[in-house]
């Protein structure tokens, strides 16, 4: 079981995952598949907190010593 | 059309393993003796050099394709093993499914339900994530090997045991059996194809019985050539000395099996063919010896032609070997542009560039042609339009050749001054050290080159060499000129300062000259004004009376731009507690305004080489990189010729110490000797106290060194102190052009604590450094503490100590290049491909993405300043800064 609530740790960026619609907006804007993105493991502890399931993508809001807000993506795969 | 014509794309390509059927059907003759030539010298029939497996002699032609020896290809053969044996390069996989399948029926060694997800899962896999096949693969295989029943057909399961390189046996409650390479083979034919699809085979191209060899393919004979010696003696290649091993093993275990000797000596037979097999394929196997060659050299197989740097890879096809370009010895030419590159006469008549005569030139390159190859401005060769080509070397009459050339004839003439080449220093860790010079034609044999691309490339002159490469095409000059010429890599994009700039004397000079004391004549601030290439007026003297003086900064200021605001503290800033600005006593502070060096020296911190944000960084930065060359080219020849006119120097006498300062350093060295008896006394009598996380010998030790360290510290500041203003190594550290106050210290003052592996000097004999001190001693001397300094001499034992600290830089230094290197071309190989593209993302070939803004922020280092896109403070002090004034 998970012992604490890992979405609340401060060095956890904000994940979502993202609708269909908005992985379509996404896969147009960057003009590629989604496997083209980085990918991350099902059994990564984030994906089982937030449920996501292979296929899904999750988008990733981080705070950046560079450039204030960054913004990331992964493709969930198998495993 | 010829073969070379033939245009093909590769969309894919695939790996599997060669049937037996494949390698016969491949194979133009079955080999069968190891005998290679005859006496007469003619190939032996059905021998390892038939006239079947290729043609290697001239003119002869192939008996089976009927090509030359360049046309011909060569063909395989093949030899029919007697015995299979395991392919040693899928020895580890051959293990991993003999584990995962039933010895009797073959299946894979899972529950029907594990099965049937498991064959859902991988179909699932192959549509959707075909990378992550094997993965699953591994998974299924490591499942399969727990079960001790198979549920197919009920049958208990052994464990295998699997011994390197190719041995494997069974586990039975009886003892170990040891499967022969024919039961392995009979076991993996079980598998079906659907079981084998979920080992992560693909059956079409590769059952997983092929991992056992029955047929062995031999090569042609032009990949293991034989080599005749001038005495006449035939020398075979490595590949095939070990084909004979294999087939005279394979003959005796044949013949041996047919007469029907006993199993113990087959097995015997059947061992040294899978050894021979094995080191046919890589005689590096670990747990095997190497096979040798009859002079004890291990014999060179197909694996060690691939492998490592002089292999097939690295060495025949990453590494590429170039023509038109030269390499020697380097030399420094401060004169030359930093653009320039000196090139030495007879060098420049050996490399060439071809060009088109047009209308334009033709008069030119008649002249060009005339000269011929041994005359500097010359030509080697002339390519007429249908592709001849006249050597100039030969013919006597060069004037009738150059009459008879029209537009449209190519002319390969000489590089000549202003030519645009590429100029490299290994190793090449960064891309500053390939850069694009323009050619100047010297006398004399090496490369000269500008001082101020020396920390580009990394370059001295204690004999380092360079190469030299010429561009023959337009579009590879155009592409060198505008993207790698020197002046273009001025800002590094490692931190995004120049990279290039003032070295050593460069900032000597500058510092002297720009020194508020340094006043010149008339005919001294000429002088130095037209060796820097200045054409303009000289500015109203700043002092008039009694004669006419100029300062430095003065004759400085004529190269900064007249709206060039910048302000900095220089190298020489002792750090005060409450900064003077421009009353700095030290003149530290430096301030442009308007082009005009108002306050402040010009020293490492304003010029230096790898300086950030100073005064050389905004020149290039603002003023664009034409600018920083001319500033390079012309202000830095003004502080050479300075320092030329004035001289710099150390002499012995210059680090001597008055009386006095040898008094104090003495007493703060004895202080320090007490403070440690003191130490040691109270760690004897059992009352030192423990630091957190220390033992008590550590403690103490930590302790004499903080005590140790402070009193060189002290003999250094104190030495500083008492040295005369005008002292020159006191000038270079302080500047920043070389060494430094600590070098200083340890020449006058006391050279201090020597240290091995970061600790004072603690080997030797038991329980003592050297049989010169009592045993347990633990004194600062006894443990490598120099009280000397250089000018003073060490004593042999302080010479002692001295010299296995060295030792230990030495060693550092030599590893960590190594590491550091082999770190390198790791990281290289493996982001070679990627790159940044048109919408910001960082990307690999397969259009993947890795970075979804380049750096999180779309900003190039290089361009950037200090890492940021813009730097507000200095906007806001070139408008309101300028304004003010």
């Amino acid at each position: 079981m998970v012992k604490f609530d890992i979405l609340k740790h401060e060095l956890v960026p904000k994940f979502t995952i993202l609708s269909k619609e908005e992985v379509e907006a996404l896969r147009q804007t960057y003009g590629i598949r989604k496997e083209h993105l980085p990918w991350i493991r099902k059994s990564d502890p984030i994906c089982k907190v937030l449920g996501a399931k292979p296929g899904d993508v999750l988008k990733i809001e981080r705070n950046s010593e560079v450039a204030g807000k960054s913004i990331a993506y992964r493709y969930v795969v198998p495993g | 059309m010829s073969v070379n014509d033939i245009a093909k794309s590769i969309k894919s390509i695939r790996f599997g393993l060669l049937s037996p059927e494949e390698i016969r059907k491949m194979s133009v003759v079955n080999i069968i003796t190891a005998d290679t030539y005859d006496e007469d010298g003619v190939p032996i029939d059905a021998g390892l050099m038939d006239r079947r497996l290729g043609t290697i002699e001239p003119g002869q032609k192939c008996q089976t394709c009927g090509n030359r020896v360049g046309q011909c290809p060569g063909h395989f053969g093949h030899i029919e093993l007697a015995r299979p044996v395991v392919h040693p390069g899928f020895a580890k996989t051959v293990y991993l499914t003999l584990r995962a399948i039933c010895w009797n029926c073959g299946r894979i060694l899972l529950k029907k339900e594990d099965y049937d997800k498991y064959v859902q899962l991988m179909e699932k896999y192959r549509r959707r994530w075909p990378q992550l096949r094997h993965k699953l693969a591994e998974k299924i295989m490591k499942r399969a090997s727990k079960l001790q029943e198979c549920p197919y057909c009920g049958r208990e399961q052994f464990k295998i045991k699997f011994e390197k390189p190719t041995t494997y046996y069974e586990e039975h409650p009886e003892g170990n059996v040891k499967l022969a390479p024919s039961e392995i083979r009979a076991r993996l034919e079980r598998i079906t194809d659907a079981d084998a699809a979920l080992l992560g085979l693909d059956p079409q191209m590769a059952r997983p019985e092929w991992m056992v060899l029955t047929v062995l393919p031999v090569p042609p004979s032009s990949v293991r050539p034989s080599i005749t010696l001038e005495s006449g003696v035939r020398s075979e290649d490595d590949l095939t000395h070990k084909l004979v091993d294999i087939i005279r093993i394979n003959e005796r275990l044949k013949e041996n099996i047919d007469a029907g000797a006993p199993q113990l000596i087959i097995e015997d037979l059947w061992e040294l063919l899978q050894y021979h097999v094995t080191t046919y394929f890589d005689n590096e196997t670990s747990g095997i010896p190497p096979a040798r060659h009859r002079s004890g050299r291990p014999l060179r197989t197909l694996a060690q032609r691939l492998k490592g740097k002089e292999g097939r890879f690295r060495s025949n096809l990453s590494g590429k070997r170039v023509d038109f370009s030269a390499r020697t010895v380097i030399s420094p030419d401060p004169l030359i542009s930093m653009n320039e590159v000196g090139v030495p006469i007879e060098v420049a008549k050996l490399l060439t560039i071809p060009e088109r005569i047009n209308k334009f030139n033709i008069d030119e390159m008649k002249k060009l042609i005339e000269n011929g190859p041994d005359n500097h401005p010359g030509a080697n060769y002339i390519i007429r339009p249908d592709g001849r080509r006249i050597d100039l070397r030969f013919p006597k009459d060069r004037k009738t050749i150059a009459d008879s050339v029209e537009v449209g004839y190519i002319v390969e003439r000489h590089i000549k001054d202003g030519d645009v080449v590429l100029f490299n220093r290994q190793p090449s860790l960064h891309r500053m050290s390939i850069m694009a010079h323009r050619v100047r034609v010297l006398p004399y044999k090496t490369f000269r080159l500008n001082l101020c691309v020396c920390p580009p490339y990394n370059a001295d002159f204690d004999g380092d060499e360079m190469n030299l490469h010429v561009p023959q095409s337009e579009e590879a000059r155009a592409e060198a000129l505008v993207l790698m010429l020197v002046q273009e890599q001025i800002l590094s994009p490692r931190y995004g300062g120049p990279i290039m700039g003032a070295i050593q004397d460069y900032i000597s000079g500058a510092y002297m000259l720009t020194k508020k004391t340094t006043l010149l004549t008339r005919e001294e601030a000429s002088q130095l004004l037209i060796s820097a290439g200045y054409d303009g007026e000289l500015p109203p003297p700043a002092i008039k009376e009694p004669e006419e003086m100029w300062t430095g900064k003065q004759l400085v200021s004529l190269f900064f731009p007249r709206d060039f605001n910048y302000t900095l503290k220089a190298n020489i800033c002792q750090k005060c507690g409450q900064c003077k600005k421009e009353e700095c006593p030290h003149d530290a502070y430096v301030v442009i305004r308007n082009g005009v060096l108002i306050s402040g020296v010009l020293d490492k911190k304003s010029i230096g080489a790898g300086q950030p944000e100073s005064v050389l960084h905004r020149l290039v930065k603002d003023y664009g990189t034409d600018m920083g060359r001319i500033f390079i080219d012309k202000a830095f020849k003004l502080f050479l010729s300075y320092i030329d006119s004035r001289g710099l120097t150390i002499g012995l006498d210059e680090e001597e110490l008055p009386k006095e300062a040898k008094e104090k350093i003495r007493m703060v060295v004895e202080e320090a000797e007490q403070k440690t008896a003191k130490l040691i006394q109270i760690y004897n009598e059992g009352l030192l106290e423990r630091l957190p996380g220390r033992t008590l010998e550590e403690t103490l030790e930590t302790k004499i060194m903080q005590e140790l360290e402070e009193a060189r510290e002290k003999a250094g500041e104190i030495a500083s102190q008492y040295l005369k203003e005008t002292n020159s190594a006191l000038l270079m550290a302080r500047t920043g052009a070389r060494g430094s106050l600590m070098n200083l210290a340890h020449m006058v003052a006391c050279v201090g604590q020597q240290s091995v592996r970061g600790e004072r000097i603690n080997r030797g004999y038991q329980n003592r450094t050297l049989p010169h001190f009592k045993p347990g001693d633990l004194g600062a001397r006894a443990h490598g503490f120099v009280y000397s300094s250089y000018k003073d001499r060490l004593n042999p034992i302080e010479f002692f100590f001295h010299a296995m600290g060295g030792r230990e830089g030495l060693v550092d230094t030599a590893v960590r290049t190594s590491q550091s290197g082999y770190m390198q071309r790791r990281l290289i190989n493996a982001l070679q491909d990627i790159r940044v593209e048109y919408d910001g993302t960082v990307r690999a070939t397969d259009g993947s993405i890795i970075q979804f803004k380049y750096g999180e922020d779309g900003v190039d280092p290089a361009k950037s300043d200090h890492g940021k896109a813009v730097n507000v403070d200095k906007i806001i002090e070139k408008v309101v800064g300028a304004g003010v004034i």
